[in-house]
């Protein structure tokens, strides 16, 4: 939507100019507090290049490191027809014109976020816990407002504004060691001359003072963007699904399911729900340090539409909930008006049952086709040599446990257990057959010798050098 | 001197005025492309239906092979819409069409081992995405007809707009009412 995208981008303009302004003058005066007039241009240069350098960072690898940190799987479309074809559908609706990749982290927390700074490497990921919880209306709901995050180029915006705000931290910090360690290098100075040393008195004070304010304020200026992009996102995921409800009920079901991700301050905003929110039974607030608005707001807001589900809609919802304007009324002249369509009638289940079925699949478990069309998925730790259809009844051969163990680790590079196949650990267990009722000792494989006390009585037992598995026979009669 | 002063503050000025048209002229240009393409993604999934169909006859017959009437009908709807000519006729055949999928899927409730296949859950779930996609698609196009006619009406930009006779048009919208053949089955299960 070109209006909503210009109001952004004017509000990003605003936003950049404000944290660079931040940036410049915190690297001048404390720059020049340290080292007078040429101290104040190094100190501009430095704070330059320290944000160049991260935004470089963040730009060339941010993704990859995210996705790994998460334990994210990259999904295809056999793994979770349903997922991708909401995800198709909410393209389509956006005009967003490239497919993003899809990620599922195996996470209880409901949660999904966008990431991405170009097409080709943006992904939308969603946890299990998500999947589980929301039926279709919903999970498009969700969907909608990460596309509308990659509509909006939000995740370009956010890291660039991130790594500002990180630099600005950052030259906080310097300037307080410099404080703190450095106090030396102006005394031999400002012992010749006193109005020097007063000035550079007043320069130290209002290089601290900056130090504290400037964080401060660009803290306040991020996260004021950060939320409004929650809303702005919201807004076009109620325009992409032509049903508010939708998301408005995933947001209820998500913060109930709240539980905090391990995840870093600088991606939290392109979460659907704050990650680093703990789960609390009061109803959640914000303040001017909050990533993401009050999810009661944000519901209430989307229900305040009132049959209209376009940006103009959602314009006037926000007016009337929040008391002020969201995107100005300019840039919504063109907007057009439309009505909310029916939700679908499909329940939660058969989301529950593709979430199942694709965390099993990507955790390693053999789908087993019976001939009544049942399928079923064995765990990749299954022993027996054939399963019983729980439908019909018919019993279903496996192929041998040594070969789906070989498959499993071809295709994962794991083994079941989770770890290479030739770790001992992994090895059939070493028999060892128990002469009498004394001590006793084993040679474990490994070269490791195990004492068996009189008092040893288990009938297996694991090396603790190399964890094989011994199975002790005792002797008949014990 | 005052002369060429004037000449350049005029010539300026032309400059200013041609990049202003230049600038309005491929916002316009995009528009149409999206309009084009939006009505390209309605086809797609037009095709993309017809396509699943003989499959989801097929598993159906596996199942319910003595409902060959209502499978026939399907594969006969199918057949038509797809080789209609001129809108009326699509729209008849499209109408029929949806019809008998709706009685094939009516069918299907009759029996609990076709509802536990995997092959026609997979189908189901093809056609139900397939029918939102046309949908979405729908949406997505008549949205930006909106724009693009908004676009070309207002001034400035009617003026860019009148200065290539025959290329920006007024384009239709995508009603369903006027257009029943790109009416979206609504699939229930």
């Amino acid at each position: 939507m070109w209006e909503q995208i210009r109001a952004n981008q004017r509000r990003s303009v605003v936003l950049i100019t404000g944290l660079a302004m931040i940036l410049v003058v915190m690297g001048l005066v404390i720059g020049y507090a340290f080292g007078g007039p040429e101290g104040g241009v190094i100190g501009v240069l430095v704070a330059t290049l320290i944000w160049v350098v991260q935004l470089f960072a963040a730009f060339a690898g941010g993704e990859k490191l995210l996705i790994s940190s998460l334990n994210a799987r990259e999904l295809a479309r056999d793994d979770s027809p349903r997922l991708f074809n909401i995800v198709e559908e909410m393209v389509i609706a956006s005009g967003l014109g490239y497919m993003p990749r899809i990620l599922l982290i195996d996470e209880q927390a409901p949660n999904a976020f966008a990431i991405g700074t170009k097409p080709e490497t943006s992904a939308i990921a969603v946890t299990s816990g998500l999947m589980v919880r929301l039926n279709r209306d919903e999970l498009q709901g969700v969907i909608a407002h990460e596309v509308g995050h990659l509509m909006n180029r939000d995740v370009r915006f956010m890291t660039i504004a991130a790594v500002m705000l990180g630099t600005i931290i950052i030259l906080s910090e310097i300037m307080w060691q410099t404080v703190r360690f450095g106090g030396r290098i102006n005394t031999r100075s400002s012992s010749r001359d006193s109005g020097a040393a007063q000035f550079q008195v007043v320069m130290l004070l209002l290089a601290v003072t900056v130090g504290i304010l400037g964080p401060f304020l660009a803290r306040i200026l991020y996260f004021a963007a950060s939320r409004e992009r929650e809303y702005l996102a919201d807004a076009c995921s109620a325009q992409y699904t032509r049903y508010p409800e939708g998301l408005a009920s995933a947001l209820e079901k998500i913060s109930r399911g709240a539980k905090s991700l391990t995840v870093s301050r600088a991606i939290a905003p392109m979460f659907i729900v704050n990650p680093r929110a703990a789960a609390t039974d009061d109803e959640p607030s914000d303040n001017m340090f909050s990533s993401h608005p009050a999810t009661v707001k944000r519901v209430r807001v989307l229900r305040a539409m009132g049959g209209g589900a376009g940006l103009a809609a959602y314009e006037e919802a926000y007016r009337k909930t929040l008391n002020k304007g969201l995107f100005g009324s300019r840039s919504l002249a063109e907007a057009p008006a439309v009505e909310v369509r029916q939700g679908s009638d499909e329940g939660p289940i058969e989301s529950r049952q593709e979430a199942k079925a694709t965390v099993q699949r990507k955790a390693g478990y053999l789908a087993v086709h019976c001939d009544c069309g049942m399928e079923m998925r064995v765990p990749p730790v299954f022993e027996n040599e054939e399963v019983v259809c729980i439908r019909c009844g018919s019993k279903i051969p496996l192929p041998p446990l040594a070969e789906r163990y070989k498959q499993h680790l071809a295709e994962y590079g794991v083994d079941p257990n989770g770890s290479p196949a030739d770790d001992p650990a992994n090895m059939e267990p070493l028999q060892y057959a128990r002469q009498g009722g004394g001590w006793e000792t084993v040679a474990c494989s490994c070269g490791n010798h195990i004492q068996l006390g009189p008092a040893f009585r288990a009938p297996r037992l694991r090396c603790p050098k190399c964890k094989r598995k011994i199975q002790v026979n005792q002797p008949a009669g014990r | 001197m005052g002369v060429g002063i004037a000449l350049l503050v005029i010539l300026g000025l032309a400059v200013v005025v041609l990049l202003w048209a230049v600038g309005i002229y491929n916002s316009l240009v995009r528009l149409k492309n999206e309009v084009d393409n939006g009505w390209a993604q309605i086809d797609v999934q037009l095709k993309r239906r017809y396509d699943l169909i003989p499959n989801l006859v097929e598993t159906v017959k596996g199942y319910a092979s003595h409902e060959r009437e209502t499978l026939e009908k399907v594969i006969q709807a199918r057949n038509m819409a797809m080789s209609a000519a001129g809108p009326a006729e699509q729209a008849a055949a499209e109408n029929m069409l949806t019809n008998t999928l709706k009685s094939l899927f009516a069918l299907s409730e009759a029996y609990p081992d076709l509802k536990a296949n995997t092959n026609f859950l997979a189908l189901q779930e093809e056609l139900v995405a397939t029918e939102n996609k046309i949908s979405f698609s729908r949406q997505f196009y008549n949205d930006r007809v909106m724009m693009f006619n908004t676009a070309i009406e207002v001034f400035p930009a009617n003026m860019v707009a009148n200065f290539f006779p025959g290329k920006f048009t007024k384009r239709e919208f995508f009603e369903t009412t006027e257009a029943a053949e790109r009416e979206a089955v609504q699939v229930k299960f």
